[in-house]
């Protein structure tokens, strides 16, 4: 498998600069939350990085992407504009659903990211559909899904997962397994030992994979997105991994120990990957600095932005209910 | 110039959509199984033979997961016809109609769209509580949801159509006494209203109602089944000398508010007759709106004859308790009079 999926010096760099970049953004979240200037909640992607930059690097703009309600990190992954995100998190007219989605909505479906569905498990029969469509309507587009471990006891999930495989749909489920659904662990919901597992049930390939290692991300992923792409079938890919911060912005994490969280953040992805670069000597301290500057530069661009656009205004609640020919929002970071 | 049922209407609206546009498909629970029968009331019958198993597309039982799936598929370019066999059924998959697809588009700020049909058989029919709820109230609930409800072979057609055409999700209502299926699918104490259905294409468009019958001493709404209700008692109050205006709306969002509003002006009385429980209804929604907009030219209190605040129950004799009957219509104009 290594061998099929390898990663030069350029990618390895672009994975640490995506990682980065969602990790600074959602610091800056977080503290601009604190600071009273983000309304509403947030669920932040701290810890998480590398499941969704090993996924999404294998994707094109053109394939869709389904997300969660915490999204921040798949979209950054999938091409959507920081700015575009942290204008919706502000509630502003610029942001990439214009204001109507907010932080467990965003999206920017002309990078294929719908917007993200915050209904746990909602999401899979979504991408399923959007599969049959790729399916049908063209040769080689790819359908990802992330889902956390708890959506995986939704019955949404059972009956998409049963119909992507009985249709041989070109999707990728990916579970972000990071042991907590809320503060509910894992063995309080789970019988099994690998959530995994369930995809044999289904008919369909299931790996486990290291979720903290983006270099195993990545070859899992490349395995599935490539099945998917020579319309192969559907796999199931559980990554497991920790959330480095609460569920959500009202979440001071007394359902788990110190201990724990300290043994996971030895494995945070972002300093592990940091030090196997300069193993393989790609880059020195000097060099990792001015990715942070780097990636500081965009932030603090995507945070100015936001707080110089204009908000919505209130009689806009009445657009959009239903479909306006010609109506389009956001803005593209790649593109 | 041909003489349909509500079910073989639908079935050439599903046909010649089909024909005329690649990316409309079917998907549901027993719709084109060989030998099987069509979906529950025939509508899908024989259409397999001609479009195949691909856009014929047979589910697991599994409502949730094949909305979602229609959603899904709408969303990335394909214009799915889903059937979910009996409307009761439709509530395993509550979140994907109301969270996902009504929301889509407002969630994207107006970025995407979600162009799916669902057909959703409704109405009591001798099948117990669990058969045979009238939903629409719920569905009319919900921003974002276009809800027709035809209840002749012209407007079935007609609407089915431009449902199919719309780029947002339509929730197409259809009674099970009045499709007409035949065979062993044929329904017990049917109405299956036949109908002319003109040979040339054409389209209803959604958001126009229709005066059934004319009159001046009191307007009569009724919805599917309950149209033709409205009429037979319209047409016995005629022979007291009592002109009732019979309006079936046919499309229930976007109301038709102004042709109901202006029979009402006329009238000065207001009968609305559903089959679906009282509390919280469409009727009641529209008695609120007519009190509203036009208090000024009633002559006498809205009328409500729905079904009873209760689940439809089993027994014939009970059923036709629960169901709103002519008689009652007549007492209720009567009240008024």
């Amino acid at each position: 498998m290594n061998a099929e999926y390898p990663l030069s010096a350029t990618q390895l760099l672009d994975l640490y600069r995506t990682m980065l970049t969602i990790r600074r953004f959602e610091e800056q979240c977080n503290y601009l939350f604190l600071q009273g200037r983000i309304p509403s909640t947030l669920h932040l992607y701290i810890g998480q990085e590398a499941v969704a930059t090993g996924v999404c690097a294998h994707l094109r703009p053109d394939d869709y992407l389904f997300s969660t309600h915490r999204p921040h990190g798949h979209a950054i992954a999938k091409g959507v504009a920081p700015r575009a995100i942290m204008a919706e998190l502000f509630g502003k007219r610029t942001g990439c659903c214009q204001g109507k989605g907010g932080s467990m909505h965003v999206g920017d479906v002309r990078v294929g990211m719908f917007p993200a569905i915050a209904i746990v498990g909602g999401n899979a029969p979504l991408a399923a559909g959007a599969a049959l469509a790729a399916k049908w309507l063209t040769t080689d587009r790819v359908t990802v899904c992330f889902l956390g471990d708890g959506a995986m006891n939704e019955g949404a999930v059972h009956e998409a997962m049963n119909m992507a495989a009985l249709w041989d749909l070109p999707v990728v489920y990916v579970c972000e397994n990071n042991l907590y659904a809320a503060s509910t662990p894992v063995s309080v919901a789970f019988k099994i030992q690998q959530i995994a597992d369930r995809a044999a049930a289904y008919g369909m390939p299931g790996l486990t994979v290291d979720g903290n290692d983006v270099e195993a991300v990545y070859r899992v992923a490349g395995e599935a997105v490539t099945r998917a792409r020579r319309r192969q079938g559907p796999t199931f890919i559980e990554a497991q991994t920790y959330r480095l911060c609460g569920h959500s912005r009202s979440d001071p994490r007394t359902y788990r120990s110190k201990e724990e969280e300290e043994w996971w953040a030895a494995r945070d992805p972002i300093p592990s990957l940091a030090a196997r670069l300069k193993a393989l000597g790609l880059v020195n301290d000097e060099t990792l600095a001015a990715i942070e500057q780097e990636v500081a530069a965009l932030i603090d661009e995507a945070v100015q932005f936001a707080e110089t656009s204009p908000p919505p205004e209130p009689e806009d609640t009445l657009r959009h209910v239903f479909w306006e020919e010609g109506a389009a929002g956001g803005e593209t970071w790649r593109a | 110039m041909a003489r349909l049922t509500i079910a073989e209407a639908l079935r050439q609206a599903i046909r010649e959509e089909m024909r005329r546009d690649p990316r409309v498909f079917c998907l549901g629970e027993d719709i084109g199984i060989p030998g099987g029968f069509g979906g529950a009331f025939t509508v899908t019958l024989g259409l397999s033979d001609e479009f195949g198993h691909e856009r014929i597309l047979d589910t697991p039982i599994s409502e949730e997961g094949l909305v979602g799936v229609a959603i899904g598929a709408a969303m990335a370019g394909l214009r799915p016809i889903a059937d979910v066999q009996y409307g009761d059924f439709l509530f395993n998959a509550m979140d994907q109609v109301v969270n996902q697809a009504a929301k889509m588009t407002y969630m994207s700020g107006g970025t995407v769209k979600v162009p799916l049909v669902l057909r959703v058989p409704v109405g009591a029919t001798g099948r117990g509580a669990q058969h045979a709820q009238s939903l629409e109230a719920f569905f009319t609930h919900v921003p974002g949801l276009k809800v027709v409800a035809p209840s002749t072979a012209y407007d079935a057609k007609g609407l089915l159509k431009s449902a199919v055409r719309d780029d947002n999700p339509v929730l197409v209502f259809e009674h099970k006494l009045l499709y007409g299926s035949k065979g062993p699918r044929a329904e017990r104490g049917a109405l299956s209203p036949v109908g002319e259905v003109p040979d040339e294409e054409y389209l209803v468009p959604i958001g126009q109602g229709v005066i059934r019958r004319p009159g001046r001493d009191v307007t009569l709404v009724g919805k599917l089944l309950t149209v033709y209700r409205a009429l037979e008692a319209a047409d016995r109050l005629a022979q007291e000398g009592i002109e009732a205006e019979v309006i079936d709306p046919r499309t229930l969002v976007p109301l038709d508010r102004e042709l109901i509003l202006e029979s009402v002006r006329k009238t000065g009385r207001l009968v609305i007759v559903e089959e679906d429980n009282r509390t919280g209804g469409w009727a009641a929604e529209l008695a609120a709106t007519v009190a509203e907009e036009a208090f000024d030219w009633l002559d006498a209190p809205v009328r409500r004859v729905s079904a009873p605040d209760t689940p439809p129950p089993f027994a014939p004799v009970m059923e036709q308790f629960y169901v709103p009957g002519v008689e009652q219509v007549i007492k209720a104009v009567h009240s008024l009079l």
